[in-house]
């Protein structure tokens, strides 16, 4: 099971964090703070694994960032190693060569791609269309809502002038 | 208005995947007549509107882009908390128009994201669940499974608007409350939304029903006894005509069959027949990931196989075939290849034993141990670590390796390294290998795994001791540098296996034992900064056998118990345990008949004691005075010779006073009513059940809370065996640790086997797990089994490694197996425990290497052997993953060059070319300023991490995919300079501040 999900800039800013076992807003601090101590000062060609309060951290960098997945003794590292390139390999779809920038920005978007991807701390859809598919899905429903919205908003704001 | 027709223009260019705010006309036309500034930011916020996500406030992107930028984490926190500031004022204020509560609580996200409390704003979150509107509703959603916590009191309010939602007929719509089900549905609002959630598993969306399997899977693991009555639904789905929902299925029945394999024994046909076909592409060719069929299935499929063929011959052998297959079929040049394949070692080391099998899992072991990748390399160890305990001599072949590993400087492979050091460990080699991990115990500075660490050694040294003074030597070693870490159980043990010895009845063997302790101990007591533990163990020992055999006497032993109670006048514990010892001593030579009297120190120290703040010093203090005053046979009564072993009877219904109570009872006094026959009072214990039950629970109370009363003791009996009278009950033992009654099971440690792990079960409890992971409890006698047949070579090899157990850590270069360092062969040596010297060692380690080679029938594999010979000789390929130096990663953005620049000049070619070319063309341009391009692109292929693939076998296979996947990304140029032109204009700039925002994550 991943007990979390974090990506951390190199500069150990955090740009998404995303927590499936319980942990209170000090303990996630503490958390950052002690992986990012640990996996920003790893050298290159090392373990994409640290070792961790008993559990394991997989880790993989793309460009300036890291994402981390924490995991179970028993659970396989190179499969989540994978898991955390399926999800780049999904918002890069979905933002279009994506970059840190996009996480920045988007970062409610990135949320809601993770949540099509790890459902419960597991992986939940290992196709990358049906992912997709489901993502353009719920773009196009909030986009109609937001149509519909700013019509209505529009009108108002008409009416109120 | 220049401005606005460009920002036309790339609208125009756009829509294919960006959309439009359909107020953007609106916008245009009131903003016609105000001024060019505003113009000016209404056309930067029209831009970002353009690029779909950036819909927030510019407000927002200043405070995103603000923190972007700061310099400090004190610069963030201040900007941070600035915002909170802002937000807890507005998010207050009467009548927020929706959309803008909707950024308000984007925001919080934000805060909460950053590591700051948003707690305030969390109602405002779960209020906007409760909206009709979708968006709204999702953004609800999002914020709620984000901020709370499943224990949040606040959970209880979106209960009811998730039962709205699971009905709904938007599919979305109950997708997004299934969600939200997952991260915060707890034990008690289970039952709230089941019916419904099971419901969900007929809906005719499969993503529904794929959530609802998962939401099933989250209520398991919060309550496993509200769902088990659904076992027979989860069966059910494993048949479901939709892949991902199956896959989704194997997840709750992962965790059932891990709880109990035996009511899912006849699944093993569905399980092997579904992963035959996975394994034989059967599944649509969208589960494929990087040519791979489904590995995610794979994999948890394997999982499942290796719990139900553990220790099932019938059901092992109906997997045999398939794994096989598997691994013939798994594809080492990739991540996720290797990934299969390691589960398969996993699962043939879980089932029943297959010797063919076993050879295949020792040949792929072999290929992940020589690699250069050092994920490769851990997982090689960790499999090894596994497939030892069937084939206890296939370490052997890869003695050199595991060496390498454990001198590597990565400190995770180190870690592994010890890890399967620590399970290959037996007599022959507990010296070194213990000597190892001690070393490494003190080099890190983790708590965490020096504890364990130190755990560890405990156990190896009390399982495979080869002799009592190097048992005591490395346990003062521990003690000494992680006393305070360990368990404080492991103290109490030690204490214990000084007093019984090592259970032979061998009484010589026993004192020599005690006398090596105590002899040790009187060296190392004076060393400042002992742990307390440790300080524990000295003085208890000192004091029971400090004098025992006459060496020492009571006055030395006195003193350096008196030193040490003053050097560590602060740990009240210590000073308790010493002043026990000092009144030991001063018992077992009054009643050896010996003259004795106080040292002056040691009267003084009583002196300072019975005055001490802590009433249990005082007791003790008062006690050793009371007996000071007593005549040599009452001493001999109260303190008895080495009887810590012996058992005390404690006589629970106190039936000594029995004619103390006759005698009162006549005189008229009122009889004992037991507490639980007294009218008018409640049973205490239940109220205590009651309160604490509520207490965990939160549940809401209904009955009328009791009448307080007056305080009665509720542990009556345990108060029994407190020393309350000057004679102490516990002979040996601190009156504050009834835990450590020599009641407990002796179990002979030497016996290896399942005994000592019973005996000392308390101590080793992450142990405990390590061993359930790693095997069945056959294991230890099995180590031990073999150890015995080791039991031979064992004087020789001790010899040999004895002198020289701390080895250097020269880092030389890693060299060709040839050329194998003088230290390294005596240490494979040393552990792998073999009669052969060193270079007949060295020979067997090739010819291991080569009859392994002809052993491979496979002509598939046979081709990359070979090949990955050459690889080896060519310089590795960048490790792509770990760019070392930001220069690299940002090729074509690097610093110096103004990246716009080169992008303009791009936009011109890409506007009459196509994507694919444009994107060849820039891969082209960027491969001017960054030679490793091509490394770039692989990485996108997913075969970056294996450091060691040959390149050649890549080439072939991997250009096609390399050209695909720039196919799917779309017109990147276009992108990348639409992104820029943005950032551009929100201020946003590459040169400034981190280059590195701009990369493309994906190489």
């Amino acid at each position: 099971m991943i007990h979390f999900v974090l990506s951390i800039s190199r500069q150990g800013k955090v740009r998404l964090t995303k927590w499936y076992s319980p942990y209170s807003q000090k303990e996630r601090i503490k958390v950052i703070r002690e992986l990012s101590g640990m996996i920003l000062t790893r050298g290159p060609k090392l373990c994409n694994v640290v070792e961790w309060r008993g559990f394991k951290v997989v880790y993989r960098r793309y460009a300036g960032l890291y994402f981390c997945m924490c995991i179970n003794q028993e659970d396989n590292e190179l499969e989540i190693l994978e898991i955390i390139q399926y999800f780049v390999e999904t918002l890069n779809r979905y933002f279009g060569t994506v970059c840190e920038l996009d996480l920045i920005f988007h970062f409610h978007k990135t949320y809601y791609i993770l949540d099509e991807i790890l459902i419960a701390g597991e992986l939940q859809e290992s196709s990358k269309k049906i992912v997709h598919r489901l993502i353009d899905a719920q773009d196009l429903l909030v986009e109609a809502a937001k149509e519909k919205e700013n019509t209505v908003s529009y009108i108002v704001a008409q009416v109120a002038n | 208005m220049l401005a606005l027709k460009q920002l036309h223009d790339q609208e125009s260019k756009n829509d294919k995947k960006r959309r439009l705010h359909s107020s953007c006309a609106g916008h245009f036309i009131k903003s016609h007549n105000s001024n060019l500034e505003q113009l000016k930011t209404i056309g930067r916020e029209l831009a970002m509107g353009s690029q779909g996500g950036f819909g927030q406030s510019k407000e927002f992107l200043d405070l995103v882009k603000s923190i972007g930028e700061a310099r400090s984490k004190s610069e963030e926190d201040r900007i941070v908390l600035r915002e909170i500031e802002t937000l807890k004022r507005r998010i207050n204020e009467p009548d927020i128009p929706k959309r803008k509560m909707k950024e308000y609580i984007i925001r919080l996200v934000y805060i909460e994201m950053l590591g700051h409390d948003a707690s305030f704003g969390y109602i405002h979150a779960v209020k906007m669940t409760h909206d009709d509107s979708v968006l709204l509703k999702r953004t609800g959603y999002l914020a709620v499974t984000l901020f709370l916590n499943e224990d949040h009191d606040l959970i209880i309010l979106i209960v009811n608007t998730i039962q709205k939602d699971l009905r709904s007929d938007n599919y979305l719509v109950v997708c997004a409350a299934l969600n939200a089900c997952c991260k915060l549905i707890n034990e008690e609002t289970i039952p709230a939304v089941l019916q419904q959630v099971v419901e969900l598993l007929g809906h005719q969306k499969e993503a529904v029903r794929k959530k609802a399997v998962m939401a099933l899977h989250s209520f398991h693991h919060k309550s496993p006894s509200s769902v088990n009555h659904l076992i027979s639904n989860f069966r059910k789905k494993l048949a479901d005509n939709d892949p991902g929902v199956m896959g989704a299925t194997l997840f709750p029945l992962y965790d059932l069959i891990t709880i109990d394999v035996n009511p899912h024994k006849d699944l093993v046909a569905s399980f092997v027949n579904i992963l035959k076909q996975v394994a034989e592409r059967r599944l649509p060719k969208t589960y494929d990931y990087h040519q791979t069929p489904a590995p995610f299935i794979q994999i948890k499929l394997l999982k499942i196989l290796a719990l139900l063929g553990s220790g099932d011959k019938k059901s092992s052998e109906q997997m045999y075939t398939v794994i096989g297959d598997i691994m013939r079929k798994s594809d080492t040049a990739s991540n996720i290849g290797n990934a299969i394949l390691y589960e398969c070692i996993c699962c043939i080391s879980s089932i029943q034993p297959s010797p063919k099998l076993l050879e295949t899992a020792a040949d792929a072991i072999a290929n992940f141990l020589k690699s250069d990748s050092h994920n490769l390399k851990y997982m090689g160890i960790d499999a090894l670590g596994r497939l030892i305990r069937i084939s206890p001599d296939i370490a052997e072949q890869h003695q050199l390796a595991v060496i390498d590993c454990l001198e590597d400087p990565d400190d995770t492979l180190k870690r592994k390294t010890f890890e399967l050091l620590y399970k290959m460990t037996k007599s022959s080699n507990v010296e070194v290998i213990v000597d190892r991990m001690i070393d490494y115990m003190i080099s890190i500075n983790d708590n965490h795994y020096k504890t364990e660490t130190a755990s560890r050694c405990v156990e190896l040294a009390e399982q495979f001791a080869p002799s009592n003074h190097w048992f005591i030597q490395t346990m003062n070693k521990v003690f000494q540098h992680a006393g305070d870490l360990v368990n404080p159980k492991v103290a109490h043990n030690l204490m214990r296996l000084i007093a019984e010895g090592f259970g032979e009845d061998d009484d010589t063997a026993d004192s020599q034992l005690r006398l090596s302790a105590v002899e040790s101990y009187l060296k190392i007591v004076d060393e400042p900064k002992l742990p307390s533990a440790f300080l524990q163990v000295i003085c208890w020992v000192l004091g029971e056998y400090g004098t025992a055999d006459g060496k020492y006497s009571a006055s030395y032993i006195s003193g350096k118990l008196c030193d040490v109670a003053e050097a560590h006048s602060t740990d009240d514990i210590v000073k308790g345990y010493a002043v026990t010892a000092l009144m030991k001593v001063y018992c077992f030579e009054r009643a050896a008949g010996r003259k004795t009297s106080l040292l002056p120190e040691c009267q003084s120290l009583l002196e300072e004691l019975s005055a001490s703040h802590s009433s249990d010093l005082q007791q003790r203090a008062y006690e050793f005075r009371a007996i000071l005053d007593l005549d040599t046979n009452a001493i001999e009564n109260i303190m008895p010779l080495d009887a810590s072993c012996e058992d005390i009877e404690i006589d629970k219904n106190l039936s000594f006073l029995d004619d103390y109570v006759q005698k009162s009872i006549e005189q008229g006094a009122e009889p004992y009513i037991p507490e639980s026959e007294r009218s008018g009072t409640l049973n205490i214990s239940k109220i205590r059940n009651h309160n604490s039950y509520e207490h965990s629970t939160h549940s809401l109370r209904f009955e009328a809370y009791e009448v307080p009363k007056p305080v009665v003791p509720t542990n009556i009996p345990t108060t029994v065996t407190y020393p309350t009278d000057l004679v102490p009950v516990t002979v040996s033992e601190p009156s504050y640790q009834p835990s450590v009654q020599p009641t407990w099971p002796l179990v002979p440690v030497s016996d290896a086997g399942s005994g000592s792990v019973s005996g000392s079960s308390e101590l080793k409890l992450r142990l405990d797990g390590v061993q359930k992971k790693w095997g069945k409890p056959t294991y230890s006698s099995g180590a031990s089994s073999s150890a015995s047949n080791f039991e031979s070579n064992r004087t020789m090899v001790n010899g040999a490694p004895q002198p020289d157990t701390v080895i250097s850590k020269p880092h030389a270069p890693r060299q060709s197996h040839v050329e194998v360092s003088e230290e390294k062969q005596k240490l494979a040596a040393s552990l792998f425990g073999g009669t052969t010297s060193r270079s007949e060692r060295k020979q067997s380690g090739g010819a291991t290497g080569h009859s392994k080679v002809s052993r491979i029938t496979n002509p598939g594999e046979d081709k990359v052997r070979p090949a990955t010979v050459t690889a080896v000789v060519q310089p590795p390929p960048p490790d792509l993953l770990d760019l070392g130096e930001p220069v690299a990663d940002t090729s074509g953005y690097s610093s110096t060059v103004d990246p716009f620049k080169q992008l303009e000049g791009l936009l011109d070619l890409s506007q009459d070319v196509n994507a694919a070319s444009a994107s060849a063309s820039a891969a082209a341009t960027t491969g001017a300023t960054a030679s490793n391009d091509p490394d770039l692109l692989s990485l996108y292929s997913g075969i970056d991490t294996v450091g060691n693939q040959n390149l050649t076998s890549m080439n072939g296979s991997v250009n096609p995919t390399k050209r695909t996947t720039s196919l799917t990304k779309g017109p990147n140029l276009k992108d990348a300079l639409d992104k820029d032109a943005l950032v551009r204009q929100m201020g946003v700039n590459p040169t400034s501040q981190n280059p590195n925002l701009f990369s493309d994550l994906l190489g």
